[in-house]
């Protein structure tokens, strides 16, 4: 325990992860952990008419993987999206007006929270479809390098020019369950991506469970990484509860896909705290088994994050402000979201087309 | 300008027209850049605009639609092309959960400026998995329009709208329809959701779609040398749907078949017969009838082949009762032969 905490003490010096940049990722973690702490609380009042698939145990992975992707990055995720749509907005008005079915929701309640979208954001769709957004993000790199490119005689030309003239290379990265992995589309995915050898950053959130099933009774392979290994793209997997693992392998990736232009594929493993969808714990279900305290600590990323933070010289009483900070940020988004108004009856037929 | 040209000249010529109007348009599709060139509709696209701009892919048709969804939602206009429509139900996830549904999910944050081209209809023995329309089932699903020419003018015109157009649209070309000629007047531009008369008459209605229209051209022709004027409707784009001239044409005309090309059952047809019956339901002198496929998957060979497709003469038959005529003398009538133009593999 003390030498895993000295290591990542170590990563967040190498990483040169300054003591305001920790603070502001703490305080990401916390927003996300608070307000789906807050969605536990309410959900029982029925008020909320949306399935939410809550990723208490998975916040360190799309808060990393933000952090090191530039402005104007475009990302594609799940209907587990609320961590990541908190991230890149940070707006809890609109994430809880949302969850209301409010017209001052992200998708003016259409959406609900399977399918929150922030395109100025660079969140351009989640999906409840498993598998469904990765082709979509391989649609977007492909626009990106349709843009950087002139006229290609080989994709592999293609990526070397990009590689020597690109200022500013756009990124698009698409998350995805371990089940999307057994659907066609992620093998379809991977499989032009490398062909065009785009710049796409496929990260896999991977929490050994697709519903209810365990990675056991679903997989014909061996690993999830050793599966992606006969594609032409980079591969990296890594434990996915400690924030400064996450960063480190996706930069590390990053530079490899910098200078390789080759599509990157990252897997990351964590701990499904609660159930698929609802605001319980379910493992009194008899599926799984529940984590002794140590093994919770281990996999609770903002408690591995906030163990790390005295060492960066953060005090506790900092630590406290920005917690309380994010409650009463919450607390106003969430009042504000109840008395919000519905959509209007002339909604319903609105959006279809322009 | 009028120039006399063929279905898949004037296809070519509006994808070419538009590439070269407006940049981001770029087209893909397994087999777009071969030798054959999609039955010749993609022809001198490659040499012309390269190929970052059309080109061949992997026979992924699931991932294809959503690469050209995820295309279309950065700023590009991708036209997707699938040599037989029964394929793209191998991508009708994305078009069924994403496509025809972003905008819509997203509260009008999107728009999706897509054009998927896909070959329908009978050819040379296509059997069951080469042959479908599917434009019913793609017209069932709301936020996606869908556009099935019959003319040369329309091929060329609507499919300059459809690239235009800022919503999915689904593009649908008869295989037989790609011979056909006629004359296109490159500066018409005519808007998608409009039906058409190409055959003006008094007796009865036919409304058609894609195919249907050569062989009501066929039937009109016929029943003409004994005085019986049968209108020919276009419909042109199943959706959005022109109700009004359809139904100004059978307030006029009294009798109305629906020629539709595919099965009857929960079909296209039965939208529009449920719409004409409603909305003309005091002008109609008959039922509504509906001219579709056997209810049974498409069979290969030819004698089972021609009992499935409906043709010029079910049409005349259905006509002649429909208006208490006696039946036509059709032993003298040359009816469409595929056979006459075409020998095989495909």
């Amino acid at each position: 325990m003390r030498l895993a905490r000295l290591a990542a003490i170590f990563i967040l010096l190498f990483l040169m992860i300054s003591k305001e940049e920790a603070l502001l990722l703490y305080r990401k973690l916390l927003l996300a952990r608070l307000s789906e702490e807050k969605i536990r609380e309410l959900y029982p009042q029925n008020d909320i008419k949306t399935p939410v698939h809550l990723g208490i145990g998975g916040e360190a992975i799309p808060i990393g993987v933000c952090h090191c992707l530039p402005q104007g990055t475009k990302f594609f995720g799940t209907y587990r999206n609320h961590t990541l749509y908190l991230a890149l907005s940070e707006n809890t008005d609109v994430f809880f007006a949302e969850l209301y079915g409010k017209v001052t929701g992200a998708g003016k309640g259409k959406a609900g929270s399977m399918h929150l979208t922030d395109p100025e954001h660079g969140l351009v769709a989640t999906s409840a479809v498993v598998g469904t957004t990765i082709p979509v993000a391989v649609g977007a790199a492909l626009a990106n390098q349709y843009h950087e490119t002139q006229n290609p005689s080989s994709f592999a030309k293609a990526s070397a020019d990009r590689k020597s003239k690109i200022q500013n290379p756009k990124w698009v990265v698409a998350f995805f369950g371990d089940g999307a992995m057994e659907e066609g589309a992620f093998w379809e995915s991977l499989n032009f991506a490398c062909l065009r050898r785009l710049r796409i950053l496929f990260v896999c959130e991977d929490n050994g469970l697709a519903i209810h099933s365990p990675a056991d009774d679903r997989r014909g392979f061996r690993s999830v990484l050793e599966a992606t290994r006969g594609f032409d793209c980079h591969g990296a997997s890594a434990e996915g509860a400690d924030l400064s693992l996450v960063i480190q392998q996706t930069r590390e990736m990053m530079e490899q896909m910098s200078k390789t232009p080759k599509p990157g594929f990252l897997h990351f493993t964590y701990f499904r705290f609660l159930e698929h969808v609802g605001p319980n714990e379910d493992f009194d279900a008899g599926y799984r088994k529940g984590l002794t305290t140590e093994e919770r600590a281990k996999a609770d990323p903002v408690a591995v994050f906030a163990s790390h933070l005295p060492s960066l010289g953060c005090s506790h009483a900092e630590l406290k402000a920005i917690e309380s900070e994010v409650k009463s940020q919450i607390d106003r988004s969430v009042k504000k979201a109840q008395t919000d108004p519905f959509p209007s009856a002339s909604e319903l037929y609105t959006d279809v087309m322009i | 300008m009028n120039t006399t040209m063929t279905f898949r000249e004037a296809v070519n010529l509006a994808i070419v027209k538009e590439m070269e109007a407006d940049p981001s348009v770029f087209i893909f599709g397994l087999d777009v850049p071969d030798h054959k060139r999609i039955f010749g509709s993609t022809r001198h696209l490659v040499e012309k605009f390269g190929s970052r701009r059309c080109f061949g892919t992997p026979l992924s048709e699931d991932t294809l639609t959503g690469v050209a969804l995820g295309a279309a939602l950065s700023g590009l206009r991708p036209i997707l092309v699938h040599i037989r429509a029964d394929f793209m139900l191998l991508g009708m996830n994305q078009i069924a959960n994403m496509v025809s549904c972003l905008r819509y999910m997203s509260g009008g944050k999107c728009k999706i400026p897509l054009v998927i081209r896909s070959v329908i209809g009978r050819g040379w023995g296509q059997s069951a998995q080469h042959s479908k329309s599917l434009h019913g089932i793609f017209a069932h699903l709301p936020g996606l329009k869908v556009v099935l020419p019959a003319k040369p003018q329309d091929a060329y015109s609507l499919l300059r709208s459809a690239i235009r157009d800022d919503n999915p649209v689904i593009f649908m070309e008869h295989r037989w329809l790609y011979d056909v000629t006629g004359l296109v007047d490159e500066e018409l531009s005519v808007p998608l959701g409009k039906s058409r008369v190409i055959r003006p008459g008094n007796a009865l209605t036919v409304v058609c779609t894609s195919w249907m229209n050569v062989e009501a051209l066929k039937a009109a022709e016929i029943l003409a040398r004994r005085g019986v004027e049968i209108e020919v409707m276009d419909v042109r784009t199943v959706a959005p749907l022109d109700e009004t001239l359809i139904v100004q044409s059978v307030q006029k005309t009294g009798h109305c078949i629906v020629a539709d090309y595919d099965w009857v059952f929960c079909g296209f047809s039965a939208e529009l017969a449920a719409m004409i019956s409603h909305r003309c339901f005091g002008a109609l002198e008959k039922p509504v009838e509906r001219l579709g496929f056997a209810h049974v998957p498409c069979p290969t060979t030819r004698p089972l082949e021609n009992l499935y497709y409906h043709s010029a003469v079910n049409i005349i038959r259905t006509a002649e009762k429909m208006l208490g005529l006696s039946e036509t003398d059709l032993s003298k009538d040359e009816f469409f032969s595929y056979e006459k133009n075409f020998k095989g593999p495909f």
